[in-house]
């Protein structure tokens, strides 16, 4: 039967098909719906791990112990599980074992544009690249069998366009789970010094094995265009814009395998054409490829290296007019997205703003505390940076600097990568003072759980970490617990924390306004006599206010009642209904 | 068949995701290819989204570009003019007479434009304004105001009403489906 599915649903049901056993990954724009979807098979075993490189291991354990296994994340997650990707290279796999990454071209929710095509070059391992949901369904199955035959784990490569596409999907029977025996094997499995020297050459071996398998497996297809002077080769989404600019017109090399790449196969392919041009999003990879092997060829002289690709893009690479269009006259204000009504950061960035402090934020829905009116943060780099950050920027500028800085995290992210900042302050001694904004879900991405929320990624009652105590555990002494919504008590504990010479966390709690556990307080209203004008509500840039007629004015349809504004209101304008 | 093109644009939250899974079923029972291109992630807190949804014999790009639409369905009426440059000649925008302030105009910086719609009706662009807000709260949730827009759509796409119900309850939770019929027959002006 076909079904319409998104890509990352398609990934899901490949692994379902292939047996897959075990999926570990840490939730990551686009990445996340991959294991939320695998989580609905019961035949499959679902977590969230607190990072990549914990997913990314517990996937390789599972391997070891003979079962099929998967991890998927976001680009970035990669450089995080990078250390263990290295090394599995070496010690290759028992059960099949596939790494998905989700790369996000266009950055449409990510904090850089690396292309994860690299890492595969790098760690000398296959990477699957498919260019639409049906595709990502055969490549995932594929992924677990080209594992086991060859000895490797096998990455698979996403990106958003085809992660959060949807089209028709056959779904097949699945494959039974099958456990591999395990056998101890101190060579292959322990990668100490003696034992890796030996792996290295088996890497470089298989490598030349899998160039040979794309030399002539069907997922490296070549469509040849009768008397075409053009050649284009491609890959993944790219592929499908190129379709859609020149349908069968033209020839076309589709890479299913985009490490290793071909060389006979596009050396006979370059001969057929008279012209020849690579068409790949971000970095000129297949490109440089082609041009090692003496190739002539254009590709980033015509496209561009940032962003995303689009068939009216291409088509103007290759001087095609471009369509017709109406834009609106009337100049059009932005509509960046902003912290929702009743988020319990706001009360925390406003007071942040109010007093002046230099930030270093993190990565999550409070990194939208750096948009304005709040602009409150100073720095955003990546997982748990704030923290680190935040000892190294206190160590640069001395005393001062600690009494007016602090690092803002996620729970989440806290979990993630911010501990063993947290570690180090305490070991190395700055006093510097870290809030975790603990909003008791992974938020950005959609509502998953992680390790403080007491529940696992079905949604069952599961192992809950207690923040307070371990933050104590890693050295802190001066642990508290404030509420945002509360913004003397919020104020209050910031300037008694940063004041202090003594390294300390404040734990920012309350849950997020969108969770579904959380109940609204009734609305709030604006008593336009009293209202003054002076804005001061306006301050903390809620999306349920605005001014209507001169006076502050709150949209029911949106306020949750959190009384932040009502805080700010000076004249005693914003209450209940009257 | 030539590729047909559908937009779907408005603010995060106003459930444009649901509205193209509708019309994904939908498409799809009808025997075409069909691709659906979403952007979750940070867009969703309340930013602008867009969705995409393009159906023939074989559709091979997952997303539509500037002058390409044959349909633009906002959910806002600002948004409609946002994305306005992306509708082909002779193309339509049906539009949710809805304001929703982004924040630029909240913090005061920046104009709501209230005559964009205007403006672009006499630049001969076809549009057809509903107010779906107030048709949703009749329906029984200002939440339906995403079915009420694909039954004004449905007025200018070749399927018979019984094809749209019946993708409807298969895309809706079960306690929501009268809600979201009552919804889209009054967009449709059959209720």
């Amino acid at each position: 039967m076909k079904k319409l599915m998104l890509g990352n649903e398609a990934v899901a049901r490949g692994f379902l098909e292939a047996g897959c056993q075990v999926v570990s990954s840490y939730p990551g724009t686009p990445s996340t719906e991959i294991t939320e979807y695998a989580a609905k098979y019961d035949e499959i075993y679902c977590e969230w791990a607190p990072n990549e490189k914990v997913a990314c291991e517990v996937a390789f354990g599972a391997s070891l112990g003979g079962a099929r296994a998967a991890c998927c994340m976001k680009h970035v997650g990669l450089n995080v599980a990078a250390d263990p990707l290295f090394t599995m290279s070496y010690t290759g796999v028992n059960g099949g074992l596939v790494v998905v990454v989700a790369d996000d071209p266009g950055m449409h929710s990510s904090q850089n544009e690396q292309d994860s095509r690299h890492y595969a070059r790098a760690a000398k391992l296959p990477m699957l690249e498919p260019s639409d949901s049906a595709e990502a369904k055969e490549f995932a199955r594929l992924a677990f069998s080209l594992s086991e035959e060859y000895d490797t784990p096998v990455l698979l490569r996403m990106c958003t366009r085809i992660a959060h596409s949807q089209c028709a999907v056959e779904e097949c029977e699945a494959r039974e789970q099958v456990t591999r025996e395990y056998v101890k094997n101190p060579q292959k499995y322990i990668m100490a010094p003696a034992n890796a020297i030996r792996r290295h050459p088996v890497v470089e071996e298989r490598c030349e094995k899998l160039t040979e398998l794309a030399e002539t497996a069907a997922f490296n297809k070549v469509e040849l265009a009768e008397g075409a002077e053009l050649g284009i080769i491609t890959s993944g989404t790219s592929y499908q814009y190129v379709k859609e600019v020149f349908g069968d017109s033209v020839s076309v090399l589709k890479l299913g395998l985009v490490n290793p790449l071909p060389k006979k196969l596009i050396e006979s392919f370059a001969e057929k054409v008279k012209r020849l041009v690579v068409v790949e999003e971000l970095d000129p990879i297949i490109e440089n490829h082609c041009k090692a092997l003496g190739i002539t060829v254009e590709g980033k002289s015509l496209l561009p290296i940032l962003g995303e690709y689009s068939q009216s893009l291409i088509a103007k690479a290759f001087g095609m007019p471009e369509r017709a269009s109406i834009a609106s006259p009337d100049s059009i204000p932005v509509r960046p997205p902003v912290m929702c009504a009743g988020c319990p950061h706001r009360g925390l960035f406003y007071v942040l703003q109010k007093k002046k402090y230099t930030v270093l934020g993190d990565i999550g829905c409070y990194t939208l505390g750096s948009a304005a009116p709040l602009n409150a943060i100073d720095s955003v780099l990546c997982m748990g940076a704030s923290v680190s950050g935040l000892h190294g920027f206190n160590k640069a500028r001395g005393a001062d600097a600690e009494k007016k800085t602090v690092a803002v995290i996620g729970d989440s992210t806290f979990m993630h990568s911010g501990m063993t900042g947290l570690a180090n302050i305490a070991y190395n001694g700055t006093n510097s003072t870290v809030i975790i904004v603990d909003n008791s879900i992974t938020g950005m991405t959609g509502h998953q759980h992680n390790p403080t929320t007491g529940y696992n990624i079905k949604g069952n009652p599961a192992g809950k970490i207690d923040l307070e105590a371990l933050c104590h555990a890693l050295g802190f002494k001066r642990v508290r617990v404030v509420d945002p919504y509360d913004l003397k008590a919020t104020e209050a504990a910031i300037v008694e924390e940063t004041a202090i010479e003594e390294p300390s966390v404040i734990i920012s709690r309350r849950p997020c306004a969108l969770l579904k556990t959380v109940k609204a307080k009734p609305q709030l209203m604006v008593d336009t006599e009293k209202c003054r004008s002076c804005k001061a509500c306006m301050k903390i840039g809620c999306p349920a206010i605005s001014m209507k007629e001169g006076k502050a004015h709150i949209d029911a349809t949106l306020c949750v009642g959190c009384d932040v504004c009502k805080q700010l209101c000076a004249f005693d304008a914003i209450g209940g209904e009257k | 068949m030539e590729t047909k093109n559908i937009m779907i644009v408005g603010v995060g939250g106003q459930g444009s995701l649901l509205a193209s899974k509708l019309l994904g079923k939908l498409l799809t029972d009808e025997g075409l290819d069909v691709k659906v291109s979403e952007v979750h992630g940070m867009s969703q807190r309340g930013g602008s989204v867009v969705t995409y949804v393009r159906y023939g014999e074989k559709v091979y790009s997952p997303i539509i570009d500037k002058g390409e639409a044959d349909f633009i369905v906002s959910f806002e009426l600002l948004e409609a003019a946002r994305y306005a440059h992306f509708l082909k000649k002779g193309g339509k925008i049906i539009v949710n007479t809805q304001k929703i302030d982004p924040m630029p105009v909240i913090t005061g910086k920046e104009a709501y434009p209230d005559a964009a719609i205007e403006n672009l009706a006499a630049l001969g662009v076809s549009v057809d304004c509903e107010d779906a807000l107030t048709a949703a709260l009749e329906a029984g949730s200002a939440k339906a105001v995403n079915i009420v827009l694909m039954g004004k759509l449905s007025k200018y796409l070749d399927i018979p009403t019984e094809k749209w119900i019946s993708a409807i309850r298969e895309s809706v939770k079960e306690r929501f489906i009268d809600l979201n019929v009552r919804a889209f027959l009054i967009g449709r002006g059959e209720a």
